[in-house]
């Protein structure tokens, strides 16, 4: 032991690394995030974060559990599968308080001609129209159910 | 009980460590969401595409993206004859609006709707230097707006040019797949509102998602696999003249 005889300075100085090393997990406590590395290098409760924003689009199973009439109407309809909200915009709003929300009728000149105006550069099957050729400005309701727009099917509702 | 000062001094970090472990906490679960039942990707067919825009305002609208900026765009490429190596590509305020009217005679057109790919090795993970951006369990990449710095390495990283800096938040921001509604049996908003079905959300766990028929019976591509990003964003007739 006589070795050791004077090796106090080196506990001392063993004692600070020691105390370094505690006030760094005592600060690294309180500065990292407690979800830090759940998953992976990065703080796990960011991905409940994103997960709490708030939904806009309801989601064309909520339309169709009031409004039977118009899942009936398109459902043999070339517009079958096009979702509610393709047309109507973001609805989230009206489900969730439909006496005081009210949703606005689409314009048919403006919502019909997205995706039915001719151009060469969409796909050739699918049904285009040059609207001044096409109707001469008559509204396009006048002659297509929108829910369901062959004019054998219905017509104008 | 008698502990001598070094068994203390043994002894605290320890139990700092095991504090630390008892205090963590657990992130804010949907009551039937497993993440671990999941693997997330799109698949868009590019022959169902008519550039109407729709699933741009929709996003815009779901994710409170700012103007001028984009989490899902489409582009509208005209490849003609004479060069199929360097189509022209327009893309007019993301297509939010649709496009232009196209010459008829000229060489073919179509239309790419883009997002992140949701890569599963995701260059842009990978740069980030404080851990603000990462890839979930379920495979959606995402970033940490409380952690980001806003340095913007991962919007120069992504290959695919999917990333921008929220010019209010001063944070990167990106496409979640719109994680919020997925998590709720949700489809994305930009599904939601295709009207011609051809972007549809993908499970790749699922065992019933058509997505696995799909694949098999189909030529289907990712963009720039030579980038090894394993991108989950399938794209079905895709031309090659896609960057």
């Amino acid at each position: 032991m006589s070795s050791f005889k004077d090796a106090g300075h080196l506990f001392r100085f063993a004692g600070l690394f020691v105390l370094a090393f505690l006030v760094f997990l005592v600060v690294r406590h309180y500065v990292v995030p407690k979800s830090f590395g759940e998953y992976g290098h990065y703080r796990g409760a960011a991905i409940g974060d994103v997960a709490a924003h708030p939904v806009k689009f309801a989601g064309h199973e909520t339309c169709e559990g009031c409004h039977t009439d118009i899942l009936d109407a398109k459902k043999n309809g070339k517009h079958a599968h096009v979702n509610c909200e393709a047309c109507h915009g973001a609805l989230a709003n009206h489900a969730n308080d439909p006496a005081s929300v009210t949703p606005v009728k689409p314009d048919t000149a403006v919502l019909c001609a997205r995706c039915h105006t001719a151009s060469a550069a969409k796909p050739k099957g699918f049904p285009q129209v040059v609207s001044s050729d096409h109707s001469n400005g008559v509204p396009c309701e006048t002659c297509h159910n929108p829910h369901s727009p062959a004019i054998d099917a219905g017509g104008a509702k | 009980m008698n502990v001598s000062r070094r068994q203390m001094l043994i002894l605290l970090p320890a139990a700092a460590v095991a504090w630390k472990s008892v205090l963590a906490g657990t992130p804010e679960d949907s009551p039937n969401y497993r993440m671990s039942d999941h693997w997330w990707g799109m698949l868009i067919d590019i022959s169902k595409c008519i550039g109407c825009g729709n699933c741009v305002r929709a996003c815009q609208t779901e994710n409170e993206v700012p103007d001028g900026h984009f989490r899902t765009w489409v582009e509208r490429y005209h490849v003609t004859d004479e060069n199929m190596v360097s189509p022209q590509v327009i893309s007019p305020d993301g297509g939010k609006e649709g496009f232009p009217a196209a010459a008829e005679d000229a060489g073919k057109y179509f239309f790419v709707p883009k997002l992140c790919n949701q890569c599963a090795e995701s260059p842009c993970t990978q740069v980030c230097p404080v851990g603000a951006t990462f890839v979930t369990p379920d495979g959606v990449v995402m970033v940490d707006q409380k952690y980001c710095l806003g340095c913007a390495y991962c919007v120069q990283a992504c290959p695919y040019g999917c990333r921008y800096i929220h010019p209010e938040k001063h944070v990167a921001d990106k496409c979640t797949l719109c994680y919020h509604r997925i998590t709720k049996g949700l489809t994305t908003a930009c599904c939601e509102t295709c009207p011609t079905g051809a972007r549809q959300l993908v499970d790749l766990k699922n065992p019933k998602d058509p997505i696995h028929e799909f694949l098999k019976t189909h030529s289907v591509q990712v963009l720039k696999p030579q980038m090894a990003t394993g991108a989950k964003v399938y794209y079905n007739d895709l031309d090659g003249s896609v960057r």
